[in-house]
């Protein structure tokens, strides 16, 4: 048996460290550490609860208008507030222009550029996509980056600026968006639709969303060239590695639901809550618990759940390897990000590939396209359903105390603050970010977290030094380690 | 010019902003500025044990480095140990690695207020005792002390702003490459005065309110944020409002208030963040060089000359009067 460290792992947002033991050719068992703690949770106690909305953005630069979210929720809950219609369709779209602008980065900027490495210059696909996905120099960076800098112009116009807007509010949204604003809105996203179907796709957002089962994604890959587009361009190489054997997890997938339909009515969500194990079960919050006994952490005798938790530094812990806490619903390890929402909606091609093969690294990278597809067109109805003129925000009174929860889904899963208010302060603030589920350490069982049971069993080839499956799997899940750890 | 850049005790959202860039393609712009990235956490090839190899290089001298870019606060807890954040593959406190490459770098340059000043990390208790390169809050000295000097004979650049603006460091690095920038080019907090010289309450559309005084109640209303939520526009050193944020936005645009974030010691302004602290009604935090009895004068002679249209239009979230039209010259 070998042990390897592999650190800094790059292309994740933050710090991670994973460590290795190889034996026969694999991956026999795998320790993944955050190496950084800053202490939000520490930070934010004492602060009066509306600086919340100041302080969340900032613990990720990448998900920080989930976090905002999350806050605004938790916040909106402890007033009574109900954000009004206008104030609800621009939450949507200033989330869903986030996750989708996320979405993006990961699939160019963070994953593909692994294929365009040397190891991989003997595959028929390389002399195409080599040049075009490389690190730095490939041409689709130059591609890329200006249609997303285009695209979150609409970050102008909903919240100010990205990332850190304080425009996501608990009564809706600071900036009333004027007629022609919403027209300006509408022509960005129809842009930005049209760099997708031309570039990302090769085809409609319609006809990627509504791709039902293997099959039909056999047939859609088997009717173009492959270099049609950046995603056929994929799914060549995923074929050809056979990115589906690498990277299964627990096959238990967890969403909190995402994007209301109607005010205050969160069981209309375009994206439902609930748990997926090959059957559909419900989300209760109720059943979360943060285990800490491999965290450096000081630890209550059981599990508490987030509104009880406590986050107070331990270093020289034994047994403890990591600050990532491990979450837990129902005491299973869980996954979450955009596999685990449409899996849980039920898009027919997710629910199937999961069926197929489980949370895997094709499946991961398959949802999170699907995804982009889906959201897409729902934001150029929400930017129609705008109304200028009728207001965008409410206010409120914060009462002295509270207990309240703010759960949304960021782009990489379900994100969950838990905030108590006494003496009309923050008491206790509790943040589990949705990395904190998917690389969280071992449990008191000694059960490993999703990452961990991915990455066991990852071939190795001999003389690997940075195993390349091992970087395919990790960054399969698009973990943002700011926010795992805050 | 080559580049290394690290990420401390942050929350990449320096990067995040910086890949925003608009106009050219950035990293196009880059190399044809000659700028070429040695190592970037979220954008190169290389990791693990061939990320550790160049970091290595740089730091033992082998590899010439010219420009250290560090994102985030530098986290020197517990108890001065650095263990809140080792490099992910050592057994080192990033602090120490930023000592020695600063130490072999011609120019050092803190991404972002964290990096600066130490920023939203530093703030309340400050649990990892958290601080910039160069300052501690608005006091000299910091991770690397208020006596360093980079290669090139500077002190650290300092792009403060939470997040800082994309071209704010594209600007800086390009100055850097074509070897223009010096002492005098930075504020006395270390800012590039580019940006620094401004104030973000320059160009901002609520600059009419702002005379009259009609102040906004409420997020979503089109008033003055000054008086009532929080607004330190009059005092931030920034050109938020002149070089604008995602093509059109800026804070103020997107209808909150300007928390000052690119000077020292923003994360503890002493009250909460949206409401603005007064004294017999008159805020504490008057606008930057206005002396205060004018400033008192003034606004009780703007309020009270305040037209209609204004008064009305602050409290709203949309236009409720417009301006009356202008009757034309009377020709003699």
């Amino acid at each position: 048996m070998t042990r390897l460290i592999m650190g800094p792992f790059n292309r994740v947002e933050g710090d991670l460290e994973v460590t290795l033991d190889i034996a026969q050719g694999a991956v026999q068992s795998a320790h993944v550490n955050s190496p950084m703690y800053r202490g939000f949770e520490q930070i934010l106690q004492g602060k009066a609860p509306a600086d919340a909305l100041v302080f969340v953005p900032r613990i990720c630069g990448i998900c920080s208008v989930a976090q905002s979210a999350a806050a605004a929720q938790a916040l909106a809950a402890a007033m009574n507030l109900v954000p009004p219609k206008n104030g609800r369709l621009a939450a949507n779209l200033t989330l869903a222009a986030e996750n989708l602008a996320d979405h993006l980065t990961h699939f160019y900027l963070f994953f593909m550029p692994d294929f365009a490495r040397a190891a991989y210059q003997k595959r028929a696909w390389f002399a195409d996509a080599g040049p075009r996905f490389r690190a730095l120099t490939g041409a689709a960076s130059n591609e890329i980056l200006p249609a997303r800098a285009a695209f979150m112009r609409i970050m102008s116009l909903l919240a100010g600026k990205w990332p850190h807007t304080l425009a996501v509010q608990p009564g809706g949204s600071s900036r009333p968006l004027q007629v022609s604003e919403t027209i300006r809105l509408y022509r960005q996203l129809r842009e930005f639709r049209g760099f997708l179907e031309r570039t990302l796709f090769g085809d409609t957002l319609e006809a990627i969303a509504s791709l039902d089962s293997c099959a039909a994604l056999e047939t859609w890959i088997d009717t173009r060239p492959p270099q049609a587009s950046d995603f056929r361009r994929f799914l060549e190489i995923a074929r050809d590695l056979d990115l589906v054997r690498l990277g299964r997890a627990s096959d238990t997938f967890i969403s909190y639901g995402s994007y209301p339909q109607a005010e205050g009515e969160a069981r209309f969500s375009l994206f439902p809550s609930g748990v997926w194990d090959g059957s559909a079960h419900a989300m209760n919050s109720a059943d979360i618990r943060e285990d800490v006994s491999h965290a450096w952490y000081a630890q209550a005798e059981t599990p508490q759940h987030p509104a009880r938790g406590s986050t107070v530094p331990l270093l020289d812990k034994p047994g403890a390897y990591s600050w990532c806490k491990a979450p837990r619903w129902q005491g299973r390890v869980v996954e979450t990000g955009a596999l685990a929402r449409q899996v849980v909606a039920g898009q027919p091609l997710i629910r199937a590939m999961v069926a197929a093969g489980g949370g895997n690294v094709f499946s991961r990278v398959v949802a999170r396209l699907i995804e982009i597809a889906r959201i897409l067109p729902e934001m150029e109805a929400w930017a129609g359903q705008l109304e200028p003129g009728e207001p965008y925000c409410v206010v409120g009174e914060m009462p002295q105390e509270a207990d309240v929860e703010g759960r949304v889904e960021a782009a990489r899963g379900g994100l969950g603050h838990w905030l108590s208010v006494r003496r009309g302060r923050i008491h206790a603030y509790q943040i589990v970010a949705p990395t904190t589920w998917n690389f969280s350490p071992r449990d008191a069982t000694g059960t490993p977290g999703a990452l961990e049971q991915a990455l066991v069993g990852a071939p190795v080839e001999a003389g690997e030094a940075a195993p390349l499956s091992v970087q395919h799997i990790v960054r399969s899940f698009d973990p943002c380690m700011v926010c795992t750890v805050h | 010019m080559n580049l290394l850049w690290l990420q401390s005790g942050g929350c990449g959202g320096c990067t995040v902003s910086w890949l925003g860039a608009e106009g050219l393609p950035l990293l196009a712009t880059l190399a044809d500025e000659d700028l070429s990235v040695l190592w970037h956490p979220s954008l190169s090839e290389a990791t693990a044990a061939e990320a550790l190899a160049l970091i290595g290089a740089c730091a033992d001298g082998s590899q010439p480095l010219d420009i250290l870019c560090v994102e985030g606060s530098l986290l020197r807890g517990p108890n001065g140990s650095g263990r809140f954040h080792l490099l992910s593959g050592t057994a080192e406190p990033l602090i120490s690695w930023v000592r020695v490459l600063a130490s072999r770098a011609r120019h050092v340059v803190a991404v972002g207020t964290c990096a600066a000043y130490g920023g939203v990390t530093a703030a309340g208790v400050n649990p990892t005792d958290a601080c910039g390169l160069q300052y501690d809050g608005d006091t000299p000295g910091g991770l690397l002390g208020a006596e360093f000097r980079a290669g090139g004979g500077l002190p650290v650049i300092n792009i403060a702003g939470c997040p800082t603006h994309p071209d704010w460091i594209s600007e800086t690095l390009i100055a850097l490459a074509r070897g223009t920038m010096t002492r005098e080019d930075l504020d006395e907090v270390g800012r590039p005065r580019f940006y620094a010289d401004q104030l973000v309450h320059h160009a901002c559309p609520r600059n009419e309110f702002y005379e009259f005084k009609a102040s906004a109640n409420k997020p979503s209303d089109q008033g003055c944020l000054m008086e009532h939520l929080g607004c330190k526009g009059t005092q931030a050193h920034a050109d938020c409002n002149l070089r604008l944020w995602n093509g059109s936005g800026s804070c103020l645009r997107g209808g909150f208030a300007c928390i000052r974030c690119t000077d020292p010691g923003f994360e503890e302004p002493g009250h909460p963040f949206a409401e603005t602290p007064k004294i017999a009604g008159i805020p504490i935090g008057l606008p930057t060089d206005m002396p205060k009895a004018w400033f008192i004068a003034l606004a009780a002679l703007s309020k009270s000359a305040t037209p209609t249209r204004v008064r009305e239009n602050a409290k709203a979230d949309h236009i409720l009067r417009a301006p009356s039209l202008k009757k034309p010259a009377r020709r003699s």
